[in-house]
């Protein structure tokens, strides 16, 4: 039972690990803000949620598992809400989206 | 696992920090300082796992709760401050198009 439960948590840590990784290359790569906004909260969500779940398997019935159910629930609220912010300050700041080029449009 | 998983989250710590100080925009920057925050808690307790003392939740929790109010704060405060944020680099991307 044990074996089982450390191998699901792993896996759950190393999935996590994954997507935050991507979400970090893609905040550093993508060429626009709304994009890198777009790669960084898409993965924060189900990746947070995925390392969190690791570690509540490996913690076992207790306090450590109310507090990290409690850092889970948190973020799973907060994090939409600050990326909804952002996008709601980007936009009424006025910053343009980068666009297609109108020559690429013609040739497709 | 863990330190696959904590070596994975100081990468991306990295990512963010390089984007925080490249970032064009101000928006670039706060949305760098929020996933960076995000990492932070998640680095605080899953080291706290590695070392195998979990009371390094609480901080983790005031982090996260830190975090999310300080983000709020900075953009609403840019939120209608358009010459401040935007204008600039907004500038920038015509005067390339033109060109």
């Amino acid at each position: 039972m044990d074996t089982v439960v450390n191998i699901v948590s792993g896996a759950c840590l190393l999935l996590g690990s994954f997507l935050i990784f991507s979400g970090g290359l893609g905040l550093l790569r993508f060429p626009d803000f709304y994009t890198r906004m777009h790669a960084a909260g898409i993965t924060e969500t189900l990746a947070t949620g995925l390392i969190l779940l690791g570690l509540m398997l490996l913690a076992g019935w207790g306090i450590v598992l109310a507090k990290l159910m409690m850092i889970l629930l948190f973020i799973l609220i907060t994090s939409p809400t600050a990326s909804h912010a952002l996008a709601k300050s980007a936009q009424h700041g006025k910053l343009a989206p980068q666009l297609a080029e109108p020559e690429d449009q013609r040739s497709r | 696992m863990l330190i696959a998983t904590t070596l994975a989250i100081l990468v991306v710590m990295i990512m963010a920090l390089v984007r925080a100080f490249l970032g064009p925009t101000i928006y670039d920057r706060i949305l760098a300082v929020n996933t960076f925050g995000t990492k932070t808690v998640l680095l605080i307790a899953v080291i706290g796992f590695l070392f195998g003392r979990p009371d390094f939740l609480d901080i983790a929790l005031v982090y996260a709760l830190i975090n999310f109010i300080s983000v709020i704060g900075v953009l609403r405060y840019f939120e209608y401050n358009d010459e401040v944020a935007a204008h600039e680099y907004n500038e920038k991307a015509e005067t390339q198009k033109e060109s």
